[in-house]
């Protein structure tokens, strides 16, 4: 016990597992969200779930309440129910609708700032950028243990993930890669998709503090658009944009440290390090397997278009083959 | 202090003077992007100017306006360069794309912030108002230097109008015509780049894409051309422009980025519910007076079959009875053409309620509605069928 207090006592153990468990939350998330082509709207919540925030500070208050998570939920909700609202008109396309609801939610949470809550410690400039660097300072007993508000927080969310993704990791990859055979087979790929976004609203709330939103957005579409270019499965996509998650917050930790530098701009700037890794050395979609590739002479049925591999691999593993090979490159229609 | 006074004083002018520019070369150039569906592009390219500011701000160690936009530019022309690297050399999709482009180059920005910020100490105040965009922080030189860009963007796009018009609708056709496409588009997104940059101190890199995306999408719902399309954005940026300078110089600590944005919304908002033809609410006005009409039509020719069934062309049927053939009460539809004179009321057995009998005229009227579905000919009325 003793020991376990004294690694959590040590801030940079802290901090580095923060943003561990930001990188693996929203990773666990983001993968879907790349693969459903929905990646900007990550982008669009993190932003205005600012409102969310200030609209919970200003019914109660207080920043320290349950209620801040709802409130940023619905705000993310709002954004994903106005962007859809507006394509629905028909009237602007989908990236102008996304390019005109969140501004507009963000732009009025920095004026309620701006007007009501000039002296508390909220502003938006934290908010954008987060301060991990003090993750340490906040504490919470559990039990016999005292531990960093934001890893306790961080570690709930993750939990929540991790058991979202697992427990319904069939309808998920079913509704991304299929949806019209999810509508068929009974299932709603439309609220599957609204429940991946509200917990990707949550998740940003516990990561505001950590590194920041709009960081928080790297931490989403950097390591599964890494992991994408490294396999064709989902569930190592998974694996992989988690393990280079953890590995940008350590990295990005040191990093930060040796040159003095914001922690979190660090973690998230290494994982484009690895995202330019995977695009040079990934073993089928890397720029250099395919340069080596196009110098070899192709056996007859090569799986040369990217993705037609996934079925031999597929009955090669065992999979069952009653599931849709998961190929990754057939569908990425949303909702 | 009412807006009138604001307008006399020298600062606010030349900042609503600023805003309104801002907005104009953001909305004209705003309008090629929404058009070619590139209005992330803008989001992407505002966060992305984020290092270019800061690396603009540490070569040049101090906070003058021209190496900050230098930098901010040639950051914003890396990122779309980037986004365009990866859809076309790996399988990364558009949307991945832009978002990986916008949230490494922030990174990387917040990183080069902080460095920025140990170098040089306090002077770094200055920089965080590129987040936000503070009115108050424009200097006269900063205002020549934001007008000169601005009207040469404008220039620009003036003199390759014929040209951004036929890559933007049709680049095939634009490619047939032997136009360098690649680098006409290339030019495109760097003006639009342009247009970013130069709002940056006004607007903040976060809420700049407001400022592209919004003007152009409200200008969309009034006009089906290009070039009203592109002068009604201009219009609309500078008047979003104007408004959220004036708003946030009137009011203590309103960021002036916010209001802009926020202005424009409003102008959306308005637009997508007001504009002529394409507006929800003409559109909600159009199929209204569409359903009347049709109401209209069923009982007059309901009225009309009736009395050719009874072999009777002066038969007056019960107002239940058509309710009953309209699957509603029809009262208020009878009273309507009661109104232009197409049916008329009769008295039959008064325990039975009103009855309804066909004008002369609302008898050709029905007629003619009726021809088109295999009506009867005139002189089979009454007869047997």
């Amino acid at each position: 016990m003793t020991a376990l207090q004294a690694w959590l006592d040590t801030p940079s153990v802290t901090i580095v597992a923060v943003g561990a468990l930001v990188g693996v939350a929203a990773t666990l998330l983001g993968t879907f969200l790349v693969l459903r082509r929905e990646s900007m709207l990550s982008d669009a919540i993190s932003h205005s779930v600012l409102l969310g925030i200030v609209g919970a500070y200003l019914l109660t208050g207080t920043l320290d309440t349950p209620l801040h998570v709802v409130g940023a939920a619905l705000a993310g909700l709002a954004t994903v129910v106005l962007t859809d609202l507006l394509v629905r008109s028909r009237r602007v396309k989908q990236d102008a609708a996304i390019g005109l609801v969140f501004p507009a939610l963000f732009a009025a949470a920095v004026l309620l700032i701006n007007v009501y809550a000039r002296d508390v410690h909220l502003d938006a400039d934290a908010v954008l950028l987060g301060e991990i660097a003090f993750a340490w300072l906040d504490v919470v007993r559990v039990g016999e243990l005292e531990v960093a508000r934001s890893l306790l927080t961080m570690l709930v969310v993750t939990a929540v993930n991790l058991a979202f993704v697992t427990l319904l990791y069939k309808e998920l990859k079913l509704s991304t890669f299929d949806p019209a055979l999810a509508v068929a087979l009974g299932l709603r790929p439309g609220l599957i998709g609204l429940a991946l976004l509200s917990l990707l609203s949550v998740t940003a709330v516990g990561a505001f503090d950590a590194v920041g939103a709009i960081l928080f957005v790297a931490f989403v579409i950097v390591p599964p658009t890494a992991a994408y270019l490294l396999t064709d499965r989902l569930w190592r996509m998974l694996a992989y944009g988690s393990a280079i998650a953890v590995a940008s917050s350590v990295i990005g930790y040191r990093v930060a440290v040796a040159l003095d530098v914001s922690i979190g701009g660090s973690m998230a700037s290494v994982t484009g390090a690895f995202l330019f890794l995977a695009l040079a050395f990934g073993p089928r979609h890397g720029l250099i397997a395919r340069a080596l590739r196009r110098r070899a002479p192709q056996p007859p049925p090569a799986a040369a278009g990217a993705g037609t591999a996934a079925v031999p691999t597929a009955a090669r593993e065992g999979v069952d083959t009653r599931t849709p090979a998961p190929a990754l490159i057939t569908t990425g229609g949303g909702r | 202090m009412d807006i009138i006074a604001l307008l006399g004083d020298f600062t606010v002018r030349s900042v609503a003077l600023g805003a309104a520019l801002v907005g104009l070369v953001a909305g004209a150039l705003g309008s090629f992007a929404l058009l070619r569906r590139q209005s992330l592009l803008g989001d992407t390219l505002s966060h992305a100017a984020l290092p270019g500011i800061a690396l603009g701000f540490l070569v040049s160690g101090s906070r003058s306006l021209t190496p900050i936009l230098a930098g901010a530019l040639i950051s914003g022309a890396l990122a779309a360069l980037l986004v365009l690297l990866l859809t076309r050399t790996t399988r990364i999709k558009d949307d991945a794309a832009l978002g990986v482009s916008l949230s490494l180059f922030f990174a990387v920005g917040t990183v080069l912030l902080t460095y920025a910020q140990r170098q040089v100490g306090a002077a770094q105040a200055g920089l965080d108002a590129f987040l936000f965009g503070q009115a108050a922080a424009v200097l006269p030189a900063d205002l020549t230097l934001i007008g000169g860009v601005g009207v040469a963007a404008l220039l620009a796009l003036a003199l390759l109008w014929k040209e951004f018009k036929a890559v933007t609708f049709d680049a095939d056709f634009a490619r047939s015509l032997g136009l360098p496409v690649l680098a006409l588009e290339a030019l495109l997104t760097l003006l639009i780049a342009v247009a970013v940059v130069i709002g940056l101190q006004l607007v903040g890199v976060i809420l700049m894409v407001a400022l592209i995306v919004a003007p152009a999408a409200a200008a969309r719902q009034w006009t089906r051309r290009l070039e009203g399309m592109v002068a009604l954005a201009a219009a609309f940026g500078a008047l979003a422009g104007v408004a959220g300078a004036l708003v946030s110089a009137s009011a203590r600590g309103l960021a002036t980025g916010p209001v802009i944005v926020l202005a424009a919304s409003a102008l959306v908002l308005a637009s997508l519910i007001a504009a002529p033809e394409r507006g929800l609410a003409w559109q909600a006005a159009r199929s209204w007076a569409r359903r009347r009409a049709l109401g209209s039509h069923r009982v007059l020719v309901d009225l009309l079959r009736l009395g050719q069934d009874h072999r009777d062309p002066a038969y007056a049927s019960e107002q239940g009875m058509l309710d009953t053939y309209f699957g509603g009460p029809t009262g208020h539809v009878l009273r309507r053409l009661r109104r232009r004179g197409l049916v008329e009321r009769v008295e039959h057995m008064p325990e039975e309620g009103a009855h309804w009998v066909l004008t002369p005229a609302g008898r050709s009227q029905a007629r003619e509605l009726q021809a088109p579905f295999g009506g009867r000919p005139e002189r089979d009325e009454g007869a047997t069928r």
